[in-house]
């Protein structure tokens, strides 16, 4: 019966591709990572968010506790509405503030959400009004360069 | 001289080509609504998924080895000169999962087993054994076209997958083990990096593409070959042009509709 010899290796040929896209899912794509957990949702307003997406995570103390969920703009106010899934398991004070952090010199931007020291904590639908923006580098290195030269300014008139 | 020029050649060269593709894609519904039928005889599709999938497995990994080998050597290479060689195996998953994995493969899967494919079904053409089916009442292209395109179909997504993964292994065997890349960040990196729908889930559905892609220019070059041995080369020759021109462009295509942002 040489088909039923044909079946195994089919079967495993099935198998090794079946193992095969299961290894990308989970140890190239970390399929694990998306969590099912329960999450609540809450809006930060910042002026401008740099260079972070949806699924960028959210951080506190350095441990992600949810994920961006979409980022749209709000032309009444002129800021981004930032709504952030956070995992129901860990509340946050109130009046915790957000930030909009960089991972290493370059990397990826994430929320960092700072907890505050009120006993109310938040709850779904809430907005984060404390909010601290992305650092432009451009905005930065023009500031620095004003200061400058402010400075020379006040040198060459003092004397 | 310029004899080709005629207006009547350009003319029935048109129409030609207008009929030839009408019944292609006529052909191509024809194979997706047996769909039912093939695998209502699982036998069939299993005998030449056997024929298709496994014999080609050998090729894909090894392939897929040698193409993570250069991955990691060469994204190394560029990565280290901007300091930030921990982002290896970031670069070597996303470029496998979403570009090369399905895209090599395929090319492969055209080479290795398109070209069986046309050969074998041109032969029976020529030596008339379709016809003979057909004078026995028996659908040749759903008894011998429609197990093959099926078998194809599920093929390529599962020995793309292999590719992908041998390619990663490839690479983090260059990166890591020899080179001596910090193998966490290499897999964290990676798992940060990589993400499951849109860029495994949009891989799959590449290779599935391509493979619906491949095996039909594979079967339809032969089931159209001239009946004759020169014909039958000529086909041959045909799916591996047909099918890697095709792969390469729909690559274009599908890279564009997915990953714009």
């Amino acid at each position: 019966m040489p088909q039923s010899r044909h079946d195994v290796w089919v079967g495993l040929f099935v198998l090794l591709g079946g193992a095969a896209l299961l290894f990308l899912a989970l140890q190239a794509g970390n399929l694990l990572s998306l969590s099912f957990e329960d999450t609540y949702r809450v809006q930060a307003r910042f002026d401008n968010i740099g260079g972070l997406k949806p699924r960028s995570a959210v951080r506190s103390a350095g441990v992600v506790v949810g994920r961006v969920e979409s980022i749209t703009f709000d032309d009444q106010t002129y800021q981004a509405s930032v709504t952030l899934s956070l995992e129901r398991r860990f509340a946050f004070p109130k009046d915790s503030s957000a930030k909009i952090l960089t991972a290493g010199l370059l990397g990826e931007q994430y929320i960092g959400l700072e907890p505050g020291a009120e006993e109310q904590t938040l709850v779904a639908g809430d907005v984060i009004t404390q909010t601290q923006s992305a650092v432009v580098l451009e905005n930065l290195i023009s500031q620095f360069l004003f200061n400058r030269a402010a400075e020379a300014g006040d040198g060459a008139s003092r004397p | 001289m310029i004899g080709w020029l005629q207006p009547e050649r350009v003319g029935r060269a048109v129409r030609g080509f207008l009929s030839d593709l009408g019944r292609a894609a006529r052909m191509l519904g024809y194979l997706f609504a047996l769909g039912g039928k093939a695998f209502a005889r699982p036998r069939l599709v299993a005998d030449q998924l056997h024929f298709l999938g496994n014999y080609s497995l050998a090729i894909i990994a090894v392939s897929g080895l040698f193409v993570g080998f250069v991955l990691g050597l060469q994204g190394y290479y560029i990565l280290q000169r901007y300091g930030s060689s921990e982002a290896l195996g970031l670069m070597v998953a996303l470029s496998l999962v979403r570009e090369l994995g399905p895209v090599v493969t395929a090319l492969l899967f055209a080479g290795r087993a398109g070209t069986s494919l046309t050969a074998e079904i041109g032969l029976m053409k020529a030596g008339e054994q379709l016809t003979a089916m057909e004078m026995m009442a028996v659908d040749p292209v759903q008894r011998v076209l429609a197990p093959r395109f099926w078998a194809g179909i599920i093929a390529m997504p599962l020995l793309a997958a292999v590719f992908s993964s041998v390619g990663i292994i490839g690479g983090w065997i260059v990166g890591v083990v020899m080179i001596g890349v910090d193998g966490g960040a290499f897999w964290s990196q990676m798992q940060a990096g990589v993400d499951v729908w849109s860029d495994v889930g949009n891989g799959v559905i590449k290779s599935f593409v391509f493979g619906v892609t491949v095996s039909f220019i594979a079967l339809w070059q032969g089931f159209e070959a001239k009946p004759t041995p020169e014909g039958v080369s000529r086909a041959t020759t045909r799916t591996v042009v047909v099918a890697s021109l095709a792969v390469l462009g729909l690559d274009f295509m599908l890279t564009a509709w997915m990953f714009s942002i």
